[in-house]
């Protein structure tokens, strides 16, 4: 039937999530955006959560069942926070939730225990090239079999944690379709270059990383025999991806609220106007669409249903809300939300980076 | 638990509605947009009774009351979802042909606040009509020439005289405002005001039935859409209705109270989200159309490709479906509140305003995309365009709704956001 509610232990994850955002992400935000080392204490108490855990079966050292829809509200929480943040925290994510869904019973056994320890683990998916039009079904980056091994080529960018991370999940190109490897550190041939800059998700360390003739055993290749659906997961990383969005979205609209309220001009809060308020009305209602969105993409995969359609039309909703909120945030704080003594400017750099972080992270 | 999962009972009633909406409403969609002012009674004959088995319970059970039977027990367990259910047959309807829809007998707008604040005895005089003899059509009359959006400069006037309320006064835009006063036996329910000087608290709603005298059809509007459905302007001159056939307290308690005006405008946390739900019908109409076409052309719209691989027609198409389905769940929600007894006029003005938009938008898209044929009357993709636009003007422009919006996430006042 029908319905809007969460279940009560939904609404207890997100008032754990939220507190964490409010008290942490936030705090640290600004000043890991200007290039300061994100603090292991806001990473620590994060991981303490236990998301990644709660969606491993206890077979696998874990304590729970993966729900799509428990995820986007705990990460859209996430996502008011900071994105950058939440990217680093979930990019361990990206690795588990490929082996869970995809994994064979040996690879589940071996690896999923590693996400389920009190350490955070610094593992991260290397999906992106450097290409202007990047595409996942036709990877550049490629894997060729060689008796029982499997040989990488290629080069990678936006790669999470770079040398410090401990495991990869490295997405390459097997005789035209996209297969997933895990290559762990120091791995032969596989070599970390310079750090990444991007406009936006500046606190996120990530790197160049090229994969020179790097030899992983068979038994590496996500499903061995099966392999993976790329369409499958990167539906999972646009539900993902969107739910942070309106996280994101809702920071940015809720500070250009309480500014518009404060904010006085011509003797009267600019709120009073209806340009401003009409904007602010608009991002409003386009937030809580966007939000109905992720829910029903992610009500229809923990059902196993064909997602295909709610997971794109949301991410591309999504997608295009959350830049044009963040824009309306900065527009509503004037000359003064170009200045970074305000976050309106970080979120409006952010958000566009929303559309090309797919299948860095997943539900 | 979050769910998108639409009862069994609802989906079998929906099934019927398509089956309505296909037989006798899409086959007959262009003829009544081009005979404006005919009655299509081939589906109001056949709506009729199926309308009536609503209107047959409420007033079985005023009448049970005014015997003064105990109220009896809600017969059926579980959740209530009347709302939804409203929300989920409009929609269907209007994908058959919202012009047609709107003409549904039954006495609309007019029962629903009756059944809200009239008294027992109020609901069986007024509504038992719609439980015997042919189709009857009942109308809500709040619009007057100078008064739209700013329903608190009503005109109309109702006067206290031995005995009796004379309304004076002009309304127009009514639906179905003929067809309840003129083409049946049936009801209008008039705003006016007992006290100009009052502002919103003196304005009152007036029940005026069929056959009263001073009462009369002025105009039938020729519009750009909808056109089968009927919009009517009715002058009252010293027209002279009984003292109770006021709906709730005829005593302005005090100006700075406007709990009668509001305990009206209340009926629009109800009406909004089925309007938007009655756009939304138009919307998918437009989408399957337009992706039928271009699936004969050899066009499929392929989900899941990075966008720069995306042809402009799939970027169009996948553009429409997510502003629908964006307004569609706004809709859901809206509808969902109200029948969890929860307040619901932000969510519910949300959901018109994104509907209205939506709507608007893809039928324009539509018509665009398709060429010739789409803004041609040969196919009805040029009149789902037409018919559309009311979506965004009436129960409210989208501005005005969008302002309701402001004022409620603001926490501003009329006065404070004008």
């Amino acid at each position: 039937m029908i319905s809007f509610e969460p279940t009560d232990e939904q609404r207890m994850l997100i008032q754990t999530v939220r507190a964490f955002a409010e008290e942490h992400l936030r705090r640290v935000a600004r000043e890991s955006d200007e290039g300061n080392p994100i603090p292991q204490e806001v990473i620590d108490r994060g991981w303490s959560i236990g998301l990644l855990p709660s969606m491993i079966p206890e077979a696998y050292g874990g304590f729970g069942e993966p729900s799509a829809l428990t995820s986007v509200l705990a990460l859209e929480e996430l996502g008011w926070g900071d994105l950058t943040l939440s990217l680093y925290l979930l990019a361990p994510h990206g690795v588990a939730l490929p082996i869970l869904l995809y994994g064979t019973e040996e690879q589940k056994k071996t690896y999923l225990p590693r996400f389920c320890g009190e350490r955070f683990v610094r593992a991260a998916a290397a999906l992106l090239e450097p290409a202007f039009l990047f595409d996942p079904f036709q990877l550049e980056t490629s894997a060729r079999r060689e008796g029982e091994e499997y040989v990488l080529e290629g080069v990678k960018i936006g790669v999470p944690f770079g040398a410090e991370a401990e495991l990869l999940l490295v997405y390459a190109n097997e005789e035209g379709q996209t297969q997933a490897f895990l290559v762990e550190r120091g791995t032969p041939g596989l070599v970390v270059k310079e750090r990444d800059r991007y406009a936006g998700i500046r606190a996120l360390p990530t790197y160049e990383v090229a994969l020179e003739g790097c030899r992983v055993p068979r038994c590496q290749r996500i499903g061995e025999e099966a392999g993976i659906s790329m369409e499958r997961l990167l539906e999972r990383s646009r539900v993902a991806l969107a739910a942070l969005a309106v996280g994101l979205a809702r920071g940015a609209f809720e500070y250009a609220r309480d500014y518009a309220k404060q904010r006085v001009q011509f003797g009267e809060p600019i709120a009073h106007r209806q340009a401003i308020a009409f904007m602010i009305a608009e991002m409003a209602i386009d937030i809580d669409a966007a939000r109905l969105m992720v829910w029903e993409a992610a009500w229809k995969l923990d059902r196993g249903e064909d997602v295909a359609r709610e997971a794109y039309l949301a991410k591309l909703f999504a997608d295009d809300m959350a830049l044009r909120v963040a824009d309306g945030a900065v527009q509503t704080l004037g000359g003064h939300g170009y200045i970074r003594d305000h976050p309106v400017e970080m979120w409006l750099r952010n958000a566009r980076g929303l559309p090309v972080l797919e299948g860095m992270v997943m539900v | 638990m979050i769910s998108f999962e639409i009862p069994e009972e609802i989906q079998q009633q929906r099934e019927m509605a398509r089956m309505v909406a296909e037989q006798l409403m899409r086959s007959n969609a262009r003829y009544y947009d081009e005979h404006e002012h005919e009655i299509p009674w081939e589906f109001v004959n056949t709506m009729w009774p199926i309308v009536q088995q609503d209107w047959i319970r409420v007033v079985r059970r005023a009448e049970r009351e005014l015997a003064g039977e105990a109220p009896a027990e809600r017969k059926r367990e579980g959740p209530r979802y009347d709302n939804l259910r409203m929300i989920l047959l409009v929609e269907m309807f209007t994908w058959g042909d919202a012009g047609l829809y709107l003409c549904m007998p039954g006495p609309g707008l007019a029962g629903y606040s009756i059944s809200a604040v009239g008294t027992p005895e109020q609901k069986v005089r007024f509504l038992k009509r719609y439980t015997e003899g042919g189709p009857k059509w009942g109308a809500m009359a709040v619009t007057e020439p100078g008064a739209g959006s700013d329903v608190s400069a009503i005109q109309t006037t109702a006067k206290r005289e031995d005995g009796h309320w004379v309304l004076n006064g002009e309304k127009i835009f009514i639906t179905n405002g003929y067809l309840a006063l003129e083409a049946s036996d049936g009801i209008v329910v008039v705003w006016a005001t007992i006290d100009p000087k009052a502002g919103r608290a003196g304005i009152k709603p007036f029940v005026v039935e069929a056959g009263t005298p001073g009462v009369s059809i002025t105009k039938r509007e020729r519009k750009l859409g909808i056109r089968a459905s009927d919009t009517a302007a009715i002058r009252f001159d010293n027209a002279r209705i009984p003292l109770d056939n006021i709906l709730g307290s005829p005593e302005i308690l005090d100006t700075a109270r406007t709990d009668g005006f509001k305990g009206v405008m209340i009926t629009f946390d109800a009406s909004r989200p089925v309007v938007a739900a009655g756009a939304l019908g138009i919307a998918r109409a437009a989408i399957e159309f337009t992706k039928e076409v271009l699936e004969k052309e050899g066009i499929r719209i392929r989900y899941g490709l990075p966008r720069h691989r995306l042809t402009a027609i799939e970027r169009d198409v996948m553009e429409m479906e997510a502003m629908h389905k964006a307004a569609w769940l706004l809709t859901l929600r809206a509808g969902w509140l109200l029948d969890q007894g929860r307040p619901n006029a932000l969510e519910a003005s949300m959901a018109k305003v994104k509907a209205g938009k939506a709507v608007t938008w893809i039928t324009y898209k539509a018509v665009e995309i398709l060429g010739p044929l789409g803004y041609s009357t040969r196919y009805l993709v040029e009149k789902w365009m037409r018919d559309a636009k009311i979506n965004d003007l009436y129960e409210g422009t989208g501005q005005i709704n969008t302002l309701i919006v402001a004022r409620r996430v603001l926490g501003l006042t009329s006065r404070e956001l004008k």
